[in-house]
């Protein structure tokens, strides 16, 4: 008997003809998740950029810099896409809603698509190299926020593996970011000048194998999901990749090939893992028995999951 | 604010008409949501949606109950809810809507201003009842208005005008909640101890509910969540995980390039010029 089915008897919970409780998400693919990958790219890049222009490392800050803005302005288009009325996009600086994590992470998102915009633009045309400075820097306080804010998103909802691992999923969401991020620079710059790139690139695989681990150590049976089917399956390949991208990277030195294959693995790792995060978060949500058991635990004054 | 409106749903007085959905649909002029056989009973709604506001769930039992006072009579029991958005006191949807576009009344409701949805999605996983839904078609997010439109112009909402047995009462929620707390006692008097009030408490995980319900079973049963709690209650505590998770990111990242620190500011400088 597996340990998932033994924690959750199937006789004690009871539904409306096995029909879902809440609704699941709704957002699309590949929209929604490879957004959450690319403001992840985005977000360690920038921080990237920010720490190499202080240590010198300049080919790497450059690339940093470009792919921070790439990465938040596909990212951005691609959040627009998602919507339902992509003409209203501008409604989400309607307002400053902090209750709306959605809301702050517009403002979030906005920032850090200016500031690396401009950072970007000053570093390609060196016009206003002050002005590129600046915003580099600032983007020290947004770009990690970027790639953080997105668990908090994600978190914010009825859809219990995602609620009920509030604390992982930040941790989880940061340490794919950095592998994300690492594995851009060390493809993108001269490999003699990418050692701390490939640095950050061990360091965020590390990250986020482990605190996927601890996610699921921790969720219990809510994090189900997480290993059953589609979401499973994406969950199993990303931590394959990611581990495998992240031992390479850790060996790969200035071999071409060693940073090719590595530096691709893990950001196939880090679009599997947000992929697999959206399929968990809907099968999640589809089966009753996740919003039901844990509730009527909680009720029963038993375990709460 | 004026007073707090809500709905109260007795389905212990619930005969299944669905003449609540059905004004609902023609009130709001609401499209169809799809003609199918759900083969569950009488039900083929099947649940709250961005076009179903009202929904009639039908349950059939086959567990016996006590009739007469001579014991078992083995009698089914066929359970029947009118079931609608809830108008949480303290309302998921209306707290993660990023442009501002669902807002509470005067009225104490919960409503989506169409003309300001942009369709992001982010409320629909966020009800912890699985109210609130997309339009594909349309793309913008829709449920149940409590009648905004009627209660402005005086009227009580269609679906509680419609009800031949007054299983849906509408009125202000304090005098609602001392009506439902008298028809809980006198069903429990009446030997029906299965009589129970879903929503009504302002203590639970949502504030209290603006709709709530008399169940002749556990909320489950009905499709309904246990111990509902709103999503956001945990926001704070979010935030500061996702604080130290961006702070690690800053971490890691000086951590990859210790011992290499030569450029200074000046570092900047030189790079931003090549």
């Amino acid at each position: 008997m597996t340990r998932e089915r033994s924690m959750v008897p199937e006789a004690e919970f009871r539904s409306y003809y096995g029909r879902p409780v809440i609704k699941a998400p709704i957002w699309h693919e590949p929209h929604m998740p490879t957004y959450l990958y690319l403001g992840g790219m985005s977000g360690g890049s920038s921080m990237i950029a920010v720490v190499a222009g202080f240590a010198g490392h300049h080919r790497l800050a450059r690339a940093a810099r470009i792919a921070a803005a790439l990465g938040a302005a596909a990212g951005a288009g691609l959040l627009t896409a998602e919507l339902g009325r992509p003409e209203r996009f501008l409604n989400m600086l309607r307002v400053f809603k902090p209750t709306s994590p959605m809301s702050v992470g517009s403002w979030i998102l906005a920032a850090q698509g200016g500031l690396s915009a401009v950072a970007a633009a000053t570093e390609l045309t060196g016009t206003l190299p002050v002005v590129g400075d600046a915003a580099v820097l600032a983007t020290g306080v947004t770009g990690p926020l970027t790639a953080t804010y997105t668990a908090v998103l994600v978190a914010d909802t009825a859809v219990p593996a995602w609620h009920g691992a509030y604390r992982e999923l930040p941790f989880l969401f940061a340490g794919s970011a950095l592998a994300s991020a690492g594995a851009a620079g060390m493809l993108a710059t001269p490999r003699a000048e990418a050692g701390p790139a490939r640095v950050v690139a061990v360091l965020g695989a590390a990250m986020e194998t482990v605190s996927g681990a601890v996610m699921e150590r921790r969720l219990g049976p809510v994090g189900e999901p997480y290993r059953l089917g589609r979401a499973g399956r994406l969950m199993r390949a990303a931590r394959a990749l990611t581990a495998g991208g992240g031992l390479l990277a850790a060996v790969a030195g200035r071999s071409r090939t060693l940073t090719a294959l590595s530096g691709l693995a893990l950001t196939a790792g880090a679009l599997c893992t947000r992929f697999g995060i959206l399929a968990a978060g809907r099968a999640s949500a589809a089966d009753p028995r996740y919003t039901v058991v844990p509730q009527r635990q909680r009720l029963d004054g038993e375990r709460p999951a | 604010m004026t007073e707090r409106m809500g709905f109260f749903t007795d389905t212990s007085v619930c005969i299944g008409c669905k003449a609540c959905e059905v004004a609902c649909k023609e009130w709001n002029q609401l499209p169809d949501d799809g003609f199918v056989f759900e083969a569950t009973s009488y039900d083929n709604t099947g649940q709250l949606g961005a076009s179903t506001w009202r929904h009639v769930a039908f349950i059939e039992q086959t567990r016996p109950v006590r009739t007469s006072g001579d014991g078992d009579g083995g009698v089914d029991r066929w359970l029947m809810s009118s079931d609608v958005c809830k108008h949480c006191t303290h309302a998921a949807c209306l707290d993660v809507c990023p442009t501002g576009a669902l807002f509470r009344t005067e009225f104490g409701t919960v409503v989506v201003q169409e003309d300001i949805c942009n369709g992001c999605g982010y409320c629909v996983p966020a009800c912890p009842f699985g109210v609130i839904d997309r339009r594909e078609d349309d793309g913008r997010a829709w449920k149940c208005t409590m009648c905004y439109d009627r209660q402005r112009g005086g009227l009580e909402p269609a679906c509680a005008k419609a009800c031949p047995t007054d299983s849906i009462q509408f009125g202000p929620l304090d005098e609602l909640r001392e009506r439902a707390a008298d028809r809980l006692e006198s069903l429990h008097a009446e030997g029906r101890p299965e009589a129970r009030l879903y929503g009504e408490s302002p203590d639970d995980g949502v504030g209290g509910a603006g709709a709530f319900f008399l169940l002749l079973d556990e909320p489950e049963v009905y499709g309904l969540p246990p111990d509902p709690v709103v999503t956001t209650r945990d926001l704070p505590s979010m935030w500061r995980w996702a604080g130290a998770a961006a702070l690690s990111v800053a971490g890691v990242v000086a951590v990859a390039f210790s011992g290499g620190f030569s450029g200074g500011f000046a570092g900047f400088r030189d790079g931003g010029r090549r």
